[in-house]
């Protein structure tokens, strides 16, 4: 059931590179499950994260396949955070910044997200119950 | 609603003094009568433990108008047992974190 209300956040970690990612998207997650709208402004290396391009890869030191090594992809998690919003009705609204894209040609996404820029942020944010800004180191 | 995920909470290692200033804009916050809560998260937690040289945070838990909260997440991917906090830390879980932060006139920083 959806609440109406609406949390915003901003995040500029990239993919596997920091526990940042892991708690922000825990944070969607579950804001998403409880029917919040939630609202993505990504920027700098963030916008990787629902690159549809990745893929899980096998360890051949261990000898175990991609299949075997279970490997996290965020872009699927990202895929995962829109059917929670579908099923609990709840919007998800996941903008990359444009200019950041085009620095890293980082141009293929998973179904949903959509090209932005800050004036959408700003947007957000004053539509939004909460706005989260996560920085990086 | 102020966040901590940064290790330098604890004294040693502490490659910055960020964290000790975050820590006491949060007793600025509650001084000036705001509820606050101190959510601790991914190496933040490692300032909640019993032991930690950590005084920045020993002296938010006897702050009035002060919560210090601790990801139950963070803390397990850490060993962390709940026997094992500092007095006057509590645990949460992601979903106490999302009721908190989808209050009306809650502002939320992240350090």
């Amino acid at each position: 059931m959806a609440s109406g209300k609406t949390l915003t956040i901003s995040v500029m970690d990239p993919p596997y590179e920091s526990a940042t990612t892991t708690t922000v998207l825990r944070v969607m997650d579950a804001a998403l499950r409880k029917g919040h709208n939630v609202n993505v402004f990504a920027y700098e290396g963030a916008v990787a994260l629902p690159l549809r391009t990745q893929v899980p890869h096998p360890n051949p030191i261990k000898g175990t396949t991609a299949e075997e090594q279970h490997h996290p992809i965020t872009s699927a998690f990202i895929s995962a955070l829109f059917e929670a919003a579908a099923a609990s009705g709840a919007k998800l609204d996941w903008v990359n910044c444009g200019m950041c894209v085009d620095e890293r040609g980082a141009t293929e996404w998973v179904d949903g997200v959509r090209r932005g820029g800050p004036g959408d942020f700003a947007k957000f944010a004053q539509e939004s119950t909460n706005t989260v800004v996560i920085g990086t180191r | 609603m102020v966040f901590d995920a940064d290790e330098g909470l604890e004294e040693a290692p502490r490659p910055t003094r960020d964290p000790a200033q975050f820590a006491t804009l949060a007793q600025d916050l509650a001084g000036a009568g705001n509820q606050v809560t101190f959510f601790l998260v991914q190496n933040g937690v490692l300032a909640s433990r019993k032991g930690a040289k950590a005084d920045a945070l020993r002296s938010l838990t006897g702050t009035r108008g002060m919560t210090v909260l601790a990801d139950e997440f963070s803390l397990r991917e850490r060993g962390i047992w709940r026997d094992k906090l500092a007095d006057g830390v509590e645990t949460a879980g992601i979903d106490q974190l999302v009721d908190l932060l989808i209050t009306d006139g809650c502002k939320a920083v992240w350090h």
